[in-house]
């Protein structure tokens, strides 16, 4: 099955395997008007999926409210066949633990280095004081946590403290901390955001490339209608809080797109 | 056009209500009444000086200091700077975890924060001469009442500091590595402690100043160090012998502010 049919079948109902992230009449308000109203989606394993729409149409809470980041109002979530809104306390750690998240800001520690950091990422399978610093990190951890650094460019510098690095760089070396967890599905809020185009497209390229490569799927907010024409293969997309979009890639034209880019623009 | 207010007619202070009024005066009434209570009259310090200047008085006796007992004030000092160290280091130590249970986002439930504020307060205010002689009492005479004191004199000195630094620190990377299921001993001394280094070392090296001078006074309880000492001459009125000690004591003082403040340039 091609990845457009693949899609389409999953828009009709009619693909066989069971998708990845499942989400059914999801709401989210705050008391006040909703953010998030009545959306439903599905996405199959190995797709990349892009999430537009204009400032404050709930993007970054749709991507939040899926690991209970923010907690839904209404509706269910099924990802990684477990029912994400019946977990708590641990269930909801382990589960969380079984993701990979890139944030708009690379939220790394700064005073240390990039292999200190990217070690950090095996805390999501394995707890203990060995894996809060490289210096005291098993090797088998710092051969990974090297290896992740050397997919994403970074071995180089690996010593290196992340407050000395690029903000391209920095991100650069949280996908490699992602990377570490083995993440099954990986999940990026705007990770070209703070970047200069050259860096974010770069960013944008690498997340792919790897979610390709490991057969995982990839659901990712852009603010950019280029990163979103390549580099996904279904676009849903958010007016005010409701879900007016949802199709292949293949079958959509930038001008169709660009209205959910407007205010940015 | 001329402006609608002139300088002339700009009222100089502000209106302020009756109560404000209230306030001041309360205010004026206490620090008034204190200094008429308790400030030394005019006429008594001059007496003091006079006395203290004279041929037979305190300050000519003072010199020239006598280093006579040189060497054996050298070990009370290396006795009273080991004690600043012990001390310090031990509540240092102990001042982490509870700095850790007194923060709003890393205390496990919000009655341990409480309690480990509470404690931390406590530890503050009390003077250290004050733990000094109720650790006397629990050890006994010497240099271990005095370590007992500095450490908590440290745990209250430097738990605030510590915890004002983790409530400071970046939300950021704590909540990344939470996302990722980083238990919270995890998040703790991944992103929390590293970030919070510069602060702690800081905080660290002050505490280890504020140590060696209070250690000095210590010894006047009886908390051990060279306070014992200094205490003995001046009851003896060996002034001669007592400058030589402050002199000293004078000297370590600041051979460890200095070398903090380098420890400090070359970490932070």
């Amino acid at each position: 099955m091609t990845l457009v049919t693949k899609i389409s079948a999953v828009a009709t109902g009619l693909s066989e395997e069971r998708p990845v992230v499942c989400v059914e009449h999801l709401a989210k308000s705050y008391g006040g008007p909703q953010i998030l109203r009545d959306v439903s989606f599905s996405l199959q394993k190995g797709v990349s999926l892009a999430i537009i729409g204009a400032n404050g149409s709930g993007k970054s809470t749709l991507l939040k409210t899926l690991i209970r980041l923010t907690e839904p109002s209404a509706g269910s979530i099924r990802i990684l066949d477990q029912d994400v809104c019946a977990l708590s306390g641990s269930a909801l750690r382990r589960f969380r633990s079984r993701l990979g998240v890139v944030w708009q800001r690379h939220n790394l520690v700064p005073r240390l280095c990039a292999l200190s950091n990217v070690v950090h990422g095996v805390q999501s399978r394995q707890s203990g004081m060995r894996s809060w610093w490289q210096s005291i990190a098993p090797q088998a951890v710092r051969a990974e946590a090297l290896e992740c650094l050397d997919r994403v460019g970074m071995a180089d510098f690996a010593l290196r403290r992340v407050d000395s690095l690029s903000g391209g760089q920095s991100q650069r070396v949280a996908i490699a901390r992602m990377l570490m967890q083995r993440p099954e599905l990986i999940l990026a809020d705007e990770p070209d955001a703070s970047l200069d185009p050259q860096s974010g497209e770069d960013v944008m390229r690498l997340l792919s490339d790897l979610a390709r490569q490991q057969g995982i799927s990839l659901i990712f907010v852009s603010h950019r209608l280029e990163h979103t024409l390549q580099f996904s293969d279904q676009i849903l997309g958010l007016l005010g809080g409701e879900l007016t979009l949802n199709l292949p890639t293949s079958a959509a034209h930038a001008e169709q797109l660009r209205r959910f880019f407007e205010t940015e623009e | 056009m001329a402006p609608a207010v002139s300088a002339r007619n700009l009222p100089r202070f502000a209106q302020r209500s009756v109560l404000e009024y209230v306030v001041i005066l309360f205010i004026l009434a206490m620090v008034i009444s204190s200094l008429a209570a308790t400030a030394p009259k005019v006429d008594s310090i001059v007496r003091g000086l006079t006395r203290l200047f004279s041929p037979q008085g305190m300050l000519m006796q003072m010199f020239p200091p006598d280093f006579a007992r040189a060497d054996r004030i050298a070990w009370k000092l290396l006795e009273t700077l080991q004690m600043a160290v012990a001390g310090a280091a031990l509540g240092l130590v102990f001042a982490v975890p509870f700095a850790i249970l007194a923060t709003d986002r890393l205390s496990p439930h919000p009655v341990v924060r409480t309690i480990a504020r509470g404690l931390i307060a406590v530890f503050r205010t009390i003077p250290d001469l004050v733990w000094a002689i109720f650790f006397i009492i629990i050890v006994g005479l010497g240099p271990a009442a005095g370590v007992m004191a500095i450490m908590i004199d440290k745990i209250g000195f430097a738990g605030r500091f510590f915890a004002e630094a983790m409530e400071e620190a970046d939300t950021g990377p704590q909540d990344a590595l939470r996302a990722i299921g980083a238990s919270r001993l995890g998040v703790i001394f991944s992103a929390v402690i590293p970030a919070c280094l510069p602060s702690f070392t800081a905080t660290s090296l002050f505490a280890l100043e504020k140590a060696v001078r209070g250690s000095a006074a210590l010894g006047l309880v009886g908390a051990g160090g060279i306070g014992v000492d200094l205490k003995v001459a001046f009851d003896l009125f060996n002034y001669d012998e007592a400058l030589a000690i402050i002199l000293m004591m004078f000297a370590l003082v600041v051979a460890v502010e200095q070398a903090s403040s380098w420890i400090r340039a070359k970490l932070i």
